[in-house]
Order: structure tokens, then sequence, then C-alpha cells
């Protein structure tokens, strides 16, 4: 199914990434929080609290004895430890078509995901990254660790 | 892999920080198969069973198997940040009408209750349509089901900016059919709480 729809999808994705890189849309949205955790985007740097909307290219920062989660638009979980940068690099999806692409970056400390509708439809245009690494996906729940990271 | 590779893998490794690696492939919350592949330069390895796992330090993928204990030991914090899974109900129509069916008047009550006690609820409301008329038609359809919906969800007290309403038309039938046959079951809205 996927395979025979790949060509039209590439070419939609094309353009709903080009749409959906506008600021300010939501892409997700604290619902846990414990400790102290920032939300930064760009210059700015917030507290994070349940409820708070997340952007593309926002970066979460967990403190000591700190720990966050996200649930993003196509029901992607994201969960954070202490100590961890957590970068949402892309987001991108349309809830009537599922369509869309993620690519989720960990530069250090520690994430749970359990993937959602995005990788359902089009496994290929999610990834998550580690500093020397990329993680593809098949409808997935894993943990991934970066010890010693970037704090950047 | 031969010396200079070996040597040039370990120079990367340096470079990235000698950040050491762990990836670990947890069993899927619906029992269904699932996998990660951990592509590293050129590498790439494939994690497709519960708990497989990949240690990657001073630049070389270590492969081994996971388990539950070794999970809780390192990730019980993380994993408990998670948040509550999402849920997912779906509303049916009497025929030729607005009106839902009794069994779904009783769903309705549910999905308010878990909307209001969850924390930061969000839920979105997708219409569906059978094939019946034209796929252009159906798209349009299947989002004004998707409102009256949400309209009604604001009317019981649902706060309008946890809710989105969207139409996915004829193209996620509940039961399958060929162009044109009017199919109750695929007159309805789905509703997902996250």
């Amino acid at each position: 199914m996927i395979h025979l729809n790949r060509l039209p999808l590439a070419v939609l994705l094309g353009a709903l990434v080009g749409a959906n890189a506008l600021a300010g849309e939501q892409v997700g949205m604290v619902k846990t929080v414990r400790g102290q955790v920032s939300i930064e985007r760009g210059s700015e740097r917030m507290p994070a609290i349940v409820g708070v909307p997340l952007q593309q290219n926002d970066r979460v920062r967990t403190g000591d004895n700190a720990s966050v989660g996200v649930t993003l638009r196509d029901n992607t979980l994201l969960s954070a430890g202490p100590r961890s940068l957590i970068v949402i690099d892309k987001f991108a999806y349309d809830s009537t078509t599922n369509v869309g692409a993620m690519s989720v970056g960990i530069r250090r400390g520690t994430l749970a995901v359990a993937t959602g509708k995005i990788a359902k439809a089009t496994p290929e245009s999610v990834d998550f990254h580690t500093p020397t690494s990329v993680l593809g996906v098949r409808g997935t729940e894993f943990v991934v660790e970066v010890d010693g990271g970037s704090d950047e | 892999m031969n010396k200079s590779l070996l040597a040039s893998a370990l120079l990367l490794a340096l470079l990235a920080g000698c950040a050491n690696e762990r990836v670990i492939l947890l069993p899927s919350a619906d029992g269904r198969q699932s996998a990660v592949v951990v592509r590293t330069g050129g590498d790439e390895l494939l994690l497709d069973k519960p708990y497989a796992a990949n240690e990657r330090r001073i630049g070389l993928n270590i492969p081994y198997q996971s388990n539950a204990a070794e999970v809780q030991e390192r990730y019980a914090a993380t994993l408990a940040a998670q948040p509550m899974r999402p849920s997912s109900y779906t509303l049916y129509f009497m025929t030729g009408s607005n009106q839902l069916t009794p069994a779904s008047e009783a769903e309705f009550a549910r999905i308010k209750s878990e909307i209001a006690q969850r924390a930061a609820s969000e839920a979105r409301v997708i219409g569906h349509t059978d094939r019946v008329g034209s796929a252009e038609a159906n798209d349009r359809l299947s989002k004004v089901r998707a409102e009256r919906v949400r309209d009604l969800l604001v009317s019981e007290g649902v706060a309008a900016d946890k809710l989105e309403a969207v139409g996915r038309g004829e193209r996620e039938p509940l039961v399958p059919t060929a162009d044109e046959v009017d199919e109750a079951r695929n007159r309805r809205v789905e509703i997902a709480i996250r």
C-alpha cells in the first residue's frame, strides 16, 4: 500500500513541509512536568508547564531530577528524563490525510518514544537522531540514551 | 573493518564528544511487531525483537539483548513521565439525520468526562462518510459532520480551543465497499483524545 503511494506522498510531503515551516504553528503540548523543565525558542527561554504548546525548532531541557512528557499532534508520545536536551527539528502533519514528517533530536539525556500516526502512515518520513546515529522506526516504542552528549 | 576505517570511526567518535549511546526497543503497547533501525555512517543495525538493544561506545556498535529489569533500572523516571495514551471513540448517527444513536449518546457522556479529566487534554473530531457521492463532496460532508459534533461538545461545556474538527471524507472506511455503496457503519465521527 505505502509503496504504491510513495510517489504522490513524496510530492504532498514536499508541499506540506514547506507550508508548515511557518513560525508559531503548534506541533504538540506539554502534558507532564516534574522538577525544573524549560523550553528554549530562539533566544527566549520559558518554564515548561502542563498545557504549554510546543513549536517546531523548540528545545526542551530538563534539570536534575526533572522529567517532561509531550504529546505531538499526531499522537506521538515523547518523554525525557533528568538532564536531557530534546530538539523538535521538524514536525509537519496534516490531520485530514495523516500525511506528515517529523525529525526529533536527542542531544543528551534519555528519551522514551511511542510513535504516532505519521510513523504508521509513512514510517520513512519519521526519524529520531542522536549525536552519532539516525533511528528509523516501524510503529515503535523505544528508549534512547545519550551519555555525555552536547549541551547545545 | 580495516585499520584506516577503524581509525576514522574512532576519530568520528572523538569529534562527536565521545558520547556513549544506547537504544532499546520496547514491546509495543498493542503487541504488534515493531522495529527500530539504527543508522550510523554506513552501518545499519536492525532492532526487531522486544528489548533488542544497541550500545554505542567509542564509535562502535555493540548489539545486545536487554530486558525489562534494565529498562526499569535505567529509564524508570523517563517512562514515568510519558503522557497518558491517546484514546479514541466512534459515534454513529441515526439514518439520514444528525441524531446520535442511543448507544452513541451514552458514549458521548464518557467522552465529555474524559476530556474534562485528562491533564491539558486536546481532542480531534474526525468525520467520515460512506462512498456515495464524489470524493470532494465527501470531504466537505465529513467536515460538516465533525464540526457538528465539535459544536455539540462546545455546547456541553468543552473549551473550543481544545477541539479540532477535520473531515477525512471517504478515504478511511470502517467497512471497505465499492464506490457509491450506502453503508451506515462508514457514516461516523471519531473522537481522538490526547
